[in-house]
């Protein structure tokens, strides 16, 4: 979906623990001899429908006013002020969400696990309602709450799209995170290391920081990846309640017939976004073989 | 707990906001009439349908091409670059790409788009023969952009589970590969495909942030019709008609979630 987790993020487990904890072991499968015409087919047909908009995007993009081909809609982003200060707003709501996220949920994750295994349904449910909000939804109600807010809330929160669209972002990346720090939490033996750093006279805060957070690097950081590409995405809460983020800013030029501005601005995005995530399954992957090597 | 307390102030409260908006008038008397009027005017009856429409065809549409690449890439070398391209490619498309899409596709497919003019020089001329990125259908092809990777997100963990050596066995057992997946592959798929198709549908139906980027509050689909009930102020009482129109559309996801776990509980039964 769209941006925001939506309702999609309901089957995202299974993704994010691939993504977050390396592939699966390979199963063993009947080897094809030679290529089938239904997986030519349909190869041929994704190529076309899911590469060639890119393809398309990116000529498109490199055209110039005067006509001529160049790099000038790619230049914006350092000499559009406009542009720059939206990413900068932008970046730092990802950054500011992707670490409340982490103080939030990592706690929590291993308290539940280590003292309150009953309470994990409960858990899996509450990190799923964002899903049930649709983004929309979910800006309607800010939108009515900005409106008839007490002056010092206003002041407070509404009046700086940090504080604003920050604790709500958080909100929306739940259902993403908690699989990923999750999927992290499970894949090591929490109870043993816990129990060794709490003997050993470390605090509780000692023994997240220094004992659980560097064994579950990979899915912490797969959780705050995940909050980056979402909180650079979101468009619809920021664009309801009129805050000028980065994609609201990549409308606004289009409706100022910027298109290839936009559409530059967007291949930007599609590019590092699809790093974030391919870097990540990348990390999974090495971590993986570490971690069983280490557990015998 | 903080984590409680964090969901319950900026969940909740939202949530909380919505709900009461909906159901009370600016006197803050208890009411249905926000309902009852979501009801009632044409242009709100017109936005549910065509939001039905085009979260049904693209969902079908989704499952159908979904299902068949998912099905092509699972075959393929397990492991290798085409998996793990794929899983990080069909991530960013299902999850986070809205905006950017919407300007692929204006930027492909628009009045100027390089499509377009490649395909007019060749003698195809779409605008002529009445298609519009701004439609419903434009907007509907650029949900599939979507829709069709979150189906291989969601179906390709059965189709994993499907094994092996219940196709051998069949086959050793005389069975011809056609009656191998009447008999065994889709009874056992079918209700993870069902589900699947279940959330793609509520992921069209609650989606708009690509309506917003490629057409704006003018499309006749109710979160946009949200966006204009709460930002324009053309009608009276709008912004609480956007609030019960709200209400009504978690109402609609909260259908589709039931459905989901009813046909996921079938699921289980013969995968993992």
């Amino acid at each position: 979906m769209s941006v925001t987790p939506g309702l999609g993020g309901l089957g995202a487990s299974e993704w994010i623990a691939q993504e977050v904890g390396g592939a699966p072991e390979p199963v063993r499968r009947r080897r094809r001899g030679r290529p089938r015409l239904w997986r030519v087919t349909i190869f041929a047909l994704a190529a076309i429908f899911f590469i060639g908009p890119l393809l398309a995007a990116f000529k498109y993009s490199l055209l110039e006013r005067s006509g001529s081909y160049g790099f000038a809609n790619y230049g914006q982003i350092i000499s559009n002020p406009a542009v720059r200060t939206s990413l900068l707003k932008s970046l730092e709501i990802a950054g500011a969400a992707s670490i409340i996220v982490i103080v939030l949920m990592l706690p929590t994750v291993v308290w539940v696990r280590l003292r309150q295994p009953k309470l994990t349904p409960t858990l899996e449910l509450v990190t799923l309602l964002p899903i049930v909000i649709p983004p929309v939804v979910m800006a309607a109600g800010l939108e009515e709450l900005q409106l008839n807010a007490p002056q010092w809330m206003v002041s407070l929160v509404f009046n700086h799209p940090l504080t604003a669209l920050t604790p709500f972002y958080v909100v929306l990346a739940m259902p993403f995170c908690y699989r990923a720090i999750d999927t992290g939490v499970r894949a090591i033996d929490l109870h043993t290391l816990v129990d060794a750093s709490r003997n050993l006279g470390a605090s509780w805060f000692r023994t997240l920081l220094h004992v659980v957070l560097p064994n579950v690097q990979t899915a912490v950081l797969g959780a705050m990846f995940l909050t980056v590409a979402l909180c650079l995405g979101e468009v619809v809460i920021a664009s309801l309640m009129l805050y000028n983020t980065f994609p609201v800013e990549l409308v606004a030029l289009n409706l100022n017939s910027q298109l290839g501005v936009s559409v530059a601005m967007s291949m930007i995005t599609l590019a590092f976004t699809f790093l974030l995530l391919f870097t990540l399954s990348f990390l999974a992957q090495r971590r993986h073989g570490r971690t069983t090597a280490r557990a015998l | 707990m903080p984590f409680a307390g964090y969901m319950v102030v900026f969940l909740g409260i939202p949530l909380y906001v919505v709900i009461h908006g909906a159901l009370t008038t600016d006197s803050n008397q208890l009411t249905l009439e926000n309902f009852k009027l979501t009801f009632s005017y044409p242009s709100f009856r017109l936005g549910f349908e065509n939001s039905v429409i085009l979260s049904l065809w693209t969902s079908l549409a989704g499952a159908v091409f979904g299902i068949w690449l998912a099905a092509a890439v699972v075959t393929a070398r397990p492991g290798g670059a085409l998996h793990r391209i794929t899983q990080s490619a069909s991530g960013v498309f299902a999850y986070f790409a809205g905006v950017p899409l919407a300007f692929a596709f204006l930027a492909a497919l628009g009045q100027i788009g390089v499509a377009t003019v490649l395909l007019k020089h060749i003698g195809i001329d779409l605008y002529a023969h009445g298609f519009n990125i701004s439609s419903m259908l434009g907007v509907g092809l650029c949900y599939v952009y979507f829709q069709v990777p979150l189906m291989i997100i969601l179906i390709t963990p059965a189709l994993q589970g499907l094994r092996p050596e219940w196709q051998e066995a069949a086959l050793g057992l005389g069975a011809s590969k056609l009656s191998y997946l009447r008999h065994v592959a889709v009874p056992v798929l079918l209700p993870s495909v069902v589900g699947a198709t279940l959330i793609l549908f509520g992921n069209a139906f609650s989606a708009y942030a690509t309506a917003l980027a490629l057409v704006g509050v003018t499309l006749d689909i109710i979160p946009a019709q949200i966006d204009n009930a709460i930002n324009g102020n053309v009608l009276v009482n709008a912004d609480r008609l956007g609030l019960a129109l709200g209400v009504e559309m978690i109402f609609v996801i909260l259908l589709v979630m039931v459905g989901y776990y009813l046909v996921q509980r079938r699921a289980r039964r013969w995968l993992r």
